[in-house]
């Protein structure tokens, strides 16, 4: 697990509140297919890949709280559900390690599904009286199509900016391992003398 | 080491979740002039000025974004428009006749029918923020209680009513707009001004209102408009909405006829792409 050291706990800080202004002053406004697109919970997940899920559950309860208060929604809600995504995301980094270029696309994808989710939820649970229309359906796909779209290019933003505060950024480390012959199987037990 | 390292993982995703539960709750059981959201409009006071300052800094990339938009949009209403630009020139010539007439009636019973929105205090602001969340159709002005934006008051774009104010800070005001599931609107259809209360058709829709409560048999038709009825000097309590200001436009009858009748109707104003809006200051002020 990640131990958040002054420098990389300022960048986050930084991140999230730069996240949640980018958010809710130009991305939020820009429809995209009739949906806007959602970056909060792709920082989360990009913070959950990177430094482990308690970190990533920190970060989401934090920036779902900064949201909650900048948007002057109900305090608590977007909180439960995005430090739900971050715990997820570094569960899944400390017990997969997934590599690829691809796997912030799918676990965007998830992050954003799981958000949409547990936001209905949330609203259900207390107390949203409304049919849910196929239009609220549409949109929810929409917004999950785009940023499906956009997690990528926004976890190797997120990536970039703490990359220097990373103390074991996990291709670093599998490269390290991988040179040194620290970490593979085939290295164990062999005996070349 | 393992075990204790698993142990405080658990104690701190137990510990945030408890702290979302409580902060729900509180929030729940406050008043609106509570702790939490005192807080809450003081933080969003402080960050007032950073965010419209993004807002502004971002509008261009706003209109690349909205231009691309507009383009694809506008290809897809041409058809639409010309049959809409046919309908409205028959329309306009039987208005003419009408409009002569009711000039003549405003003079003889000498009511100033010119009385335009400068009578109800319009004050300009510009959007700087709108809910991405679907659940809250809300958006967020510019304008505040310093400009005189109280909660309450109606707000409209260029094109029709667009929802209410539901809170204020200093430099800005939280707009709860019509197709958020608390709002409801009386409001007047078709010549004959059929009563009914306009309410979103369902969460998360922003092109689909319905009309409620409108007595079976009414003459209604697609293509009828639908105003905000005010206030009228049977009713005990005063609406929110003054006389007269547009809302949509009858789009389909469900059941047409019988008790369950279902009038739907599209916004007159395109609530997802909202830039500059107007806040009523003074609601109550002469018919416009």
């Amino acid at each position: 697990m990640t131990q958040l050291q002054p420098q990389l706990l300022a960048r986050l800080v930084a991140v999230g509140v730069l996240g949640v202004i980018v958010q809710t002053a130009a991305v939020s406004q820009l429809p995209i297919a009739g949906a806007n697109a959602d970056v909060t919970p792709l920082l989360v997940m990009a913070i959950g890949l990177l430094c482990g899920s308690l970190a990533g559950a920190c970060f989401g309860f934090g920036v779902g709280l900064f949201f909650d208060i900048v948007a002057l929604q109900t305090l608590g809600v977007s909180s439960l559900v995005l430090l739900g995504v971050g715990y997820g995301a570094g569960r899944l980094r400390e017990a997969r390690d997934p590599e690829g270029t691809l796997v912030p696309l799918a676990v965007g994808a998830a992050a954003t599904l799981a958000a949409a989710l547990g936001f209905a939820l949330m609203q259900f649970l207390l107390g949203a009286d409304a049919p849910v229309s196929w239009a609220l359906v549409r949109q929810t796909l929409a917004t999950l199509l785009v940023n499906t779209l956009i997690a990528v290019p926004v976890y190797a933003v997120v990536r970039r900016v703490l990359q220097a505060s990373l103390p074991d950024d996990p291709r670093r480390r599998r490269r390290r391992a991988y040179t040194t012959g620290g970490l593979s199987p085939l290295s164990k037990g062999i005996d070349l003398g | 080491m393992y075990d204790k390292t698993v142990r405080r993982r658990r104690a701190v995703l137990g510990l945030l979740v408890a702290c979302s539960l409580i902060l729900l709750t509180a929030y729940f059981g406050e008043s609106g002039g509570g702790a939490l959201h005192g807080v809450q409009r003081g933080t969003s006071e402080v960050l007032n000025p950073l965010q419209e300052g993004a807002s502004r800094a971002l509008k261009p990339v706003r209109d690349l974004f909205g231009w691309f938009g507009d383009t694809i949009a506008a290809k897809g209403q041409v058809q639409d428009l010309r049959t809409e630009r046919d309908r409205l020139r028959s329309e306009a010539l039987r208005d003419e006749s009408l409009v002569r007439d009711n000039q003549r009636l405003s003079n003889l019973l000498q009511l100033d029918g010119a009385l335009g929105l400068t009578s109800l205090g319009p004050v300009t602001g510009r959007v700087i923020f709108q809910s991405p969340t679907v659940w809250y159709a809300t958006i967020r002005v510019d304008k505040g209680s310093d400009d005189g934006v109280r909660v309450g008051q109606p707000v409209i774009n260029e094109e029709a009513l667009i929802g209410r104010v539901t809170d204020v800070i200093g430099g800005s005001a939280q707009v709860t707009l019509i197709t958020d599931t608390t709002t409801a609107v009386p409001a007047r259809a078709g010549r004959r001004g059929v009563f009914g209360i306009v309410e979103p058709a369902s969460a998360g829709n922003p092109t689909d209102l319905v009309m409620k409560f409108v007595l079976p048999g009414t003459r209604l038709s697609p293509g009828d408009r639908v105003l905000t009825r005010g206030t009228e000097p049977q009713d005990r309590r005063q609406s929110l909405y003054p006389v007269g200001l547009p809302i949509g436009a009858i789009t389909r009858i469900d059941n047409e006829g019988t008790d369950t009748q279902e009038i739907h109707l599209r916004p007159f104003a395109d609530l997802r792409s909202l830039d500059f809006v107007q806040i009523l200051t003074k609601p109550r002020g002469p018919r416009p």
